[in-house]
């Protein structure tokens, strides 16, 4: 298991928005964690990214407990995430973007520029790489998310949100990318994610959570048919 | 690549050349812009690389002067040495307003209130101090004024331009170096946004103190220069909040965050406003006053046609 949270939990004013939850995500796979608004899902992602600690609980990444460290150290222990609403550095160029990110593990801006075009190239952001990030549309300025964690070169991938806002055609596309990285690198997946589309097609481990609690976790043919996944999702089955 | 330093290399060359056709005051008014471009580009790393904008960067000039100043004036000892003691109050002075700033979570406008409220009360503060003069200034011995004394920093004009315009360029060429480097791409994602910095592994706190550590260390060398320039310090002056504001213009105006920008604003502001003050005199009209009616005119104007500065638009007209 390269993470695992074992009864994680966290309240707001007294609104338990986790409460015990437990899943552990498998080293290599594509995972996803699905829910309806106001699920834990953000929640969630934000505990393992180091945004907030956990009230009680423990997160494991590769053996060592990292449950209260910073984001900074997240990233550094190998652990990347991407923004839901996006947030690209706009006055530097795409490949300034990318290259911040590099510079985790590079020292010299000769290798941590070499490092940034090749995953630019991976994600076909290279023709754009001296753009001004501001000049982006929403479907490279997602991709440039995902670039810039990648150059940090992470053991872990988090994604929230990331197909959010896009059209079918561009979800697919991304979705492309995904399998792209996780065959040819090996890169572990965490999706935090609404479009069932997306999730469907690439996760081969979902959870779903509901009222902070995690319901049902199976593969996604498995989760279709779970009947508490039907009841969140679509209400209660009615005799008439 | 080659163009950025054609035209910097031929500034550079006249600038060394300058003392040979100016006079006097010529001279003057080049130290004093370049005075201004050094303490602009010092808190241009702050602001323009790292976006944590310092209102009160006098303090550092001031708190640099006069610790250089007083070891002068007690024990006659030089700048060389005062310099290191200077330099380290300085940087205590930026690392504990960061410090309280960045650990509490203090940013923004308040960051630059925190700034102000530091160079406001040590302003109070050395009014009161009757060791380095009080209210009443701190007067250094103004001695040869024809020989170069070097160990003094004591000397003819000649000498302090020299010194300002090596300041000034080992100032452009360590940012230009910075800007390259890991730091200066870290400094500028924390500008930019520092939640997204901080989710790739950027230490921000760290790199904030780092840009406030360099940038007063860097301003304090403009305060022994200062000190040492004009002889002469009184903390209404050096600490108020119109030097602070004096000195962040020209990279205002200049373009903040970029290489050029504090070189060409301090230019714009001091030759143009001294010029016009000569101008004006010449034409028999003594207007007190005209300089900041100036500042004020060419800020507006700048804010309303280039809001990122001169420079910037220069640049792009260069295709540089």
């Amino acid at each position: 298991m390269i993470l695992e949270a074992r009864d994680i939990s966290k309240s707001f004013r007294g609104l338990k928005a986790v409460a015990n939850a437990s899943f552990e995500i498998p080293e290599g796979g594509i995972n996803a964690l699905i829910g309806p608004n106001g699920a834990g899902k953000t929640t969630i992602f934000n505990m393992v990214a180091g945004v907030f600690a956990p009230d009680a609980g423990k997160i494991i990444f590769q053996g060592k407990e990292i449950q209260g460290l910073r984001p900074d150290q997240i990233c550094a222990a190998g652990i990347g995430r991407t923004f839901q609403i996006v947030k690209p550095f706009a006055g530097l160029s795409v490949l300034e973007n990318v290259m911040v990110g590099a510079f985790l593990r590079e020292k010299h801006s000769s290798a941590a520029k070499d490092l940034s075009l090749q995953i630019l190239r991976k994600l076909k952001l290279d023709s754009k790489a001296g753009q001004p990030a501001s000049s982006l549309t929403l479907p490279d300025r997602k991709r440039l998310e995902v670039a810039r964690a990648l150059a940090t070169r992470p053991k872990l991938l988090l994604l929230d949100e990331v197909m959010a806002g896009l059209r079918p055609t561009e979800t697919d596309q991304m979705v492309e990318v995904f399998r792209d990285l996780n065959r040819s690198d090996g890169t572990t997946i965490l999706l935090i994610e609404h479009v069932m589309r997306a999730v469907m097609a690439l996760a081969q481990h979902i959870g779903v959570l509901h009222h902070g609690e995690v319901i049902a976790r199976g593969t996604p043919q498995e989760i279709v048919r779970h009947p508490a996944v039907l009841e969140c999702y679509l209400g209660e089955e009615t005799e008439v | 690549m080659k163009k950025e330093f054609i035209y910097p290399g031929i500034l550079g060359i006249l600038l060394v050349a300058l003392p040979a056709f100016a006079g006097n005051y010529a001279l003057s008014v080049a130290t004093l812009i370049l005075y201004f471009a050094y303490t602009g580009q010092a808190w241009n790393v702050m602001m323009g690389f790292a976006g944590q904008l310092s209102l009160g960067h006098a303090l550092y000039v001031g708190v640099g002067g006069y610790a250089a100043g007083a070891i002068f004036y007690h024990w006659g000892i030089g700048p060389w040495a005062g310099l290191w003691v200077a330099m380290a109050l300085c940087v205590a002075l930026g690392l504990l307003i960061g410090f309280l700033a960045f650990r509490f979570g203090i940013s923004g406008v308040y960051f630059a209130l925190l700034t102000i409220a530091f160079a406001e009360f040590t302003r109070i503060g050395f009014d009161h101090l009757d060791w380095i003069g009080g209210p009443g200034g701190m007067f250094l011995k103004v001695a040869q004024r024809d020989t170069w004394d070097l160990a003094n920093f004591r000397g003819p004009p000649l000498m302090y331009y020299y010194t300002i315009l090596f300041l000034t360029i080992s100032a452009l060429l360590l940012c230009f170096f910075l800007l390259k480097s890991k730091a200066g791409y870290y400094w500028q994602a924390i500008r930019e946004n520092e939640e997204a910095a901080q989710a790739l592994g950027i230490n921000t706190f760290r790199w904030k103190m780092l840009a406030v550590a360099l940038s007063s260390a860097m301003t304090s060398i403009s305060g022994v220069f200062y000190a040492f320039y004009y002889n002469n310090l009184f903390p209404e002056q050096v600490f108020s909040m119109n030097r602070s504001i004096e000195l962040i213009l020209g990279p205002v105006i200049g373009g903040v965050g970029t290489l050029f920008g504090p070189i060409l604003g301090a230019v714009v502001l001091t030759a143009l406003s001294d010029g016009l003050t000569e101008l004006l005199a010449a034409l028999g009209w003594e207007i007190p006053g005209i300089k900041q009616v100036f500042y004020g005119v060419v800020l507006l104007l700048v804010i309303m046609f280039l809001p990122n500065g001169i420079w910037p638009a220069i640049s792009r007209r260069l295709r540089l």
